[in-house]
């Protein structure tokens, strides 16, 4: 067991607990320096990842931990997810009085999503989906005195119980069906396809699962009530991180499924409840974060969409991460605007914010524009990448789908843009000062997709293992 | 280095506007007048330096973009391309120049006018299918927040209705060029590659199912007839300049796409589908003119002659598509005549969407029951008017009749009973323009309009400048056909 394997990891895990214990010695005013330290051990972790790219890709710790393409960029988006949220995350948090200990969270976060991410084990993808959840709910009801904060990580907790245990009978039943959890001894034991319907239940369960933490359909409602009231670094950090996590432990594990067994249909079925469900939703929000969460729904449709045609078109793992990268980079930048503006939610609040604030009514403006994948933003070489899989891959409906779909979200993105530009009544604006600001310029000019051929040729280096 | 500067200039001079906040009105007019200038000029060289017995595509200039996609920054010119793009840079030049209420905020007015021209011309422009997409895409952005930020009525509205239904056009002929490079072989975005491979030769459902997007994104952009509902609300609602330029150059990017992508590089299976196109064609002709015969706002004719006017270029283009080989000499007059149908709408619809903002500038209405008898009061706008109306109407000796000749001598050869019914449009278009024409400059001159003001200076040199040209392409029509045949040669082939 080359423990060196797991060094990002380890910095993190080693890091995450110095922080825990820091904090409570620490005095209140210096809690900041947690979140220095925090950046510090993500950026020491992603350049790690970053200088092992070239490695070979294998299995790790009994086969139970997957280093490969897909694992490697899940990584670097993640980290870089959480340093950005890091960074949004000190003037919001510095009148809370555990501020310190947030930062060990949000690691333990973190390590949840990478866990999820690399699992190449059914047990370690159960015990990386619940330390993602777990320390989920803590982050989400954060606030402890206001009301919606709770509410909203009360539902999120009760969803993810029900998914969880799901989950957990899913993988029960394959283990009970085959004798193992690895995925080489599983896709081996599931070939030889021993009872098909025991099979197909275990996998409607573990989707379910999963789906849950991706915020699909049927089970992606915390979606919006977490963007709405969790602390809105939170919310930008839980809903990019928990989906691409999610995104590349269902496309790992759908890859090992036998191909007799259907499963491109089931996923292809709930990209397009979910990304239908999630814009329907979304076209009459009055308050911009939860129009934002029930976009984030609709985007994991789209992300879906790629896992339908995993293993079967060559490029459909460069276009999930290039799609989750797009995703990620969009809401991160639209939420980064919403934590600048001190956490102003309500739709109508942000009346004629472009006169008043030209940046960030930009920084927003890009951000809905790229979600809707408007050339040349980050997010349109993400749908491209998509529809050009599904489309080689025969799936030329779902695409088409996607389309009208696309057409669907204009919609709403224009009703926050039309707001947003139109002259409205002025008023005063507060913000958070030069950190946040800086945060939201850099990711804002991201969203412009000028490194998109280096996103590409990243995405495009990196492929899964095969297990079956 | 010139077509890249044609969009770079353009762009910079739009983001000049928006980031530095310390324009005067007068100031960013003339700022946006001057840099839409750069264009043309760059564009007059390129047609001085356009060898007409030369390649395809010439002046081409190519970059890596993002190569890991095979999409490249691929920008050329053909002689259709260069027609319309000169024409359009024109117009944007015109569009900036004409006098327009920007409700103080001129800066991002103008930033918005710059920013369309440099999507625009860049739609013309592109050699890459990708980048053709990315540019189409754009031009909705730019057209969306200048009808919803100046527009009047319900701007917010028909901002909105245009975005929608045209991003759905779009994202339909994003599906088809997704087709067509997964089914090139090498993987390519680029234009002449494709043209050259002509992909899905073979015909069968792919080949249909492409082609079939192909034509649904670019006839809502063009419009023809059940897909123009966008159109009329649209040219209402927005400003005249920017109605000048919906019509003048964002319609012909319909058009344009058609003879660029599934005309060319699906050649084979667009001779299956001319037919349907052209009675769709037709029918938009035939529509469009009895629908604008009922309108009773000056805009709103316009707008429904502009569905009449784009359904003769759609008629060309299919009828110059209908054959894989034979009656060379018919189709090919059909595709120039298309051609300069587009060139001849964008000059003679911008000047008369100007034209309607003049009217609305001094009346701050469209009904044109509300003016009467100003023959005498305002000269010089009765006399541009009519020239324009004329020219619009097919009068001999001005543009739109050498195009709408060629269009019909060319479909006549192909499709006689098509050509023939298609004549109908030509009367009834005479009709609501004289009928329109008597009822603003002829009768009794109402009270409220003893003192209306004529033509300014700036509004008679753009009009005179626009209507010039059509004057001058009616009555030596040489200088675009030269320039055009080079195309039509390569894309009709036999010559």
């Amino acid at each position: 067991m080359p423990v060196a394997d797991l060094l990002p990891e380890l910095i993190l895990l080693i890091g995450a607990a110095a922080i825990v214990v820091a904090a409570s010695f620490l005095p209140h005013r210096l809690h900041w320096l947690c979140a220095i330290a925090t950046i510090v051990l993500l950026g020491v972790s992603f350049g790690v990842v970053l200088s092992r790219w070239d490695n070979a890709a294998q299995l790790t710790f009994s086969g139970v931990w997957a280093l490969d393409g897909g694992a490697r960029f899940a990584k670097l988006l993640i980290f870089g997810t959480a340093l950005a949220v890091a960074a949004l995350s000190p003037q919001w948090m510095a009148a809370d009085r555990r501020h310190g200990e947030y930062y060990g969270l949000l690691l333990f976060a973190v390590l949840g999503a990478v866990m999820m991410a690399a699992a190449a084990d059914t047990m370690q993808l159960i015990v990386g989906v619940l330390l993602s959840s777990v320390t989920g709910y803590a982050l989400v009801g954060y606030h402890r005195q206001w009301s919606p904060a709770q509410e909203a990580a009360m539902k999120y907790f009760l969803i993810g119980a029900l998914a969880n245990a799901l989950l957990v009978v899913g993988v029960v039943l394959l283990f009970g069906l085959t004798g193992f959890t690895g995925y080489t001894e599983l896709a081996a034991g599931l070939a030889a396809n021993p009872d098909p319907w025991v099979i197909i239940v275990a996998f409607v369960l573990v989707l379910i699962g999963l789906g849950f933490k991706l915020g699909a359909a049927p089970v992606h409602m915390w979606m919006p009530d977490v963007a709405q009231a969790a602390p809105a670094p939170v919310a930008a950090l839980i809903t990019v991180i928990t989906k691409v996590g999610a995104a590349i432990a269902l496309a790992r594990f759908a890859m090992m499924l036998p191909e007799t067994l259907g499963w491109r249909w089931a996923i292809a079925l709930m990209a397009v409840v979910t990304m239908t469900w999630g814009n329907l939703a979304a076209l009459w929000q009055t308050n911009l974060r939860r129009l934002l969460g029930w976009s984030a729904v609709s985007q994991s449709g789209y992300a879906l969409m790629a896992i339908v045609v995993i293993g079967a078109v060559d490029q459909s793992l460069a276009a999930l991460l290039v799609f989750l990268t797009g995703y990620a980079v969009a809401n991160v930048a639209a939420f980064s605007v919403v934590v600048y503006l001190r956490g102003r939610t309500e739709l109508e609040d942000y009346r004629g914010l472009a006169h008043q604030r030209p940046w960030c009514a930009s920084v927003i403006i890009l951000a809905l524009l790229s979600f809707l994948g408007l050339p040349p933003l980050i997010g349109f070489f993400g749908k491209l990448l998509l529809f050009s899989s599904v489309i080689e891959g025969g799936y030329t409906w779902l695409a088409v789908v996607a389309v009208i779909n696309t057409v669907v979200s204009l919609f709403y993105y224009l009703r926050v843009i039309a707001i947003l530009v139109f002259p409205g009544r002025q008023q005063s604006v507060a913000d958070l000062g030069w950190p946040a600001a800086a945060t939201m310029i850099v990711i804002g000019l991201m969203v412009l997709g000028l490194w998109a051929n280096g996103l590409i040729s990243l995405a495009q280096s990196g492929a899964f293992m095969q297990f079956r | 280095m010139i077509l890249t500067a044609a969009l770079a200039v353009p762009l910079l001079g739009a983001l000049a506007l928006a980031f530095w906040p310390g324009w005067s009105q007068s100031a960013a007019r003339i700022w946006a007048v001057g840099i839409s200038l750069v264009p043309l000029a760059l564009l007059t060289i390129a047609w001085w330096r356009f060898d007409t017995s030369g390649a395809m595509f010439q002046l081409v200039e190519e970059v890596n973009w993002v190569p890991s996609l095979g999409m490249g920054f691929r920008l050329g010119l053909d002689g259709i391309a260069l027609a319309i793009a000169a024409m359009s840079a024109l117009l944007f030049a015109a569009a900036a120049a004409y006098p327009v209420d920007t409700r103080g905020s001129a800066r991002q007015y103008y930033a918005w006018i710059l920013f369309l021209e440099m999507a625009s011309l860049g739609v013309f422009l592109a050699l890459d299918l990708l980048l053709f997409y990315v540019f189409f895409d754009l031009t909705l952005v730019g057209m969306y927040f200048l009808i919803a930020g100046w527009g009047h009525g319900k701007p917010q509205y028909a901002a909105l209705k245009f975005f929608i239904y045209t991003l759905f056009g779009s994202l339909f002929l994003l599906l088809a060029i997704l087709g067509l490079y997964l089914s090139a072989d090498p993987l390519t975005f680029d234009m002449r590659e494709l043209i050259a491979q002509q992909p899905l030769a073979g015909g069968g459902t792919i080949a249909s199912v492409v082609m079939a997007a192909f034509l649904l994104g670019f006839i809502i952009k063009t419009p023809l007839a059940p897909f123009h509902t966008w159109l009329p609300s649209a040219h209402v609602d927005a400003p005249a300049p920017v109605s000048a330029i919906l019509a003048g150059v964002l319609l012909k990017m319909g058009t344009y796409g058609l003879i660029r992508i599934p005309y060319s590089m699906m050649a084979e299976t667009f001779t299956k589908w001319s037919l349907p196109l052209a009675i769709l064609a037709l029918v938009s002709i035939l529509y469009g003119a009895l629908v604008a015969l009922g309108q009773k706002d000056i805009k709103r004719r316009i707008a429904y002659t502009s569905i009449n006017h784009m359904g003769y270029a759609v008629l060309g283009i299919a009828a110059a598509g209908a054959l894989l080989s034979g009656s060379e000499a018919a189709r090919s007059m059909a595709l120039m005549g298309a051609t300069i149908e587009m060139v001849a709408h964008g000059l003679i619809t911008g000047a008369l969407f100007l034209i309607a903002g003049s009217f609305w500038q001094r009346g701050e209405t469209y009904e044109f029951s509300a003016y009467g008898g100003l023959s005498g009061r305002t000269p010089k706008l009765a006399n541009l008017t009519t020239l324009a109306a004329f020219a619009s109407l097919g009068l001999p000796g001005l543009a739109g009749f050498v195009a709408e000749f060629h269009i019909f001598v060319g479909t006549f050869g192909v499709y006689p009973w098509l050509a023939a019914i298609a004549l109908l449009g030509l009367l009834i278009t005479a009709a609501l323009f004289l009928r329109m024409l008597q009822s603003l400059f002829f009768g009794p001159l109402p009270e409220r309009w003893k003192t209306m003001p004529d033509l300014s200076a700036t509004e008679f040199t753009v009009l005179g400048i626009l209507l010039l040209l059509v004057v001058v392409i009616g009555v030596y029509p040489a200088v675009l056909i030269d320039l055009i045949e080079t195309s039509t040669g390569w894309l009709v082939g036999g010559s």
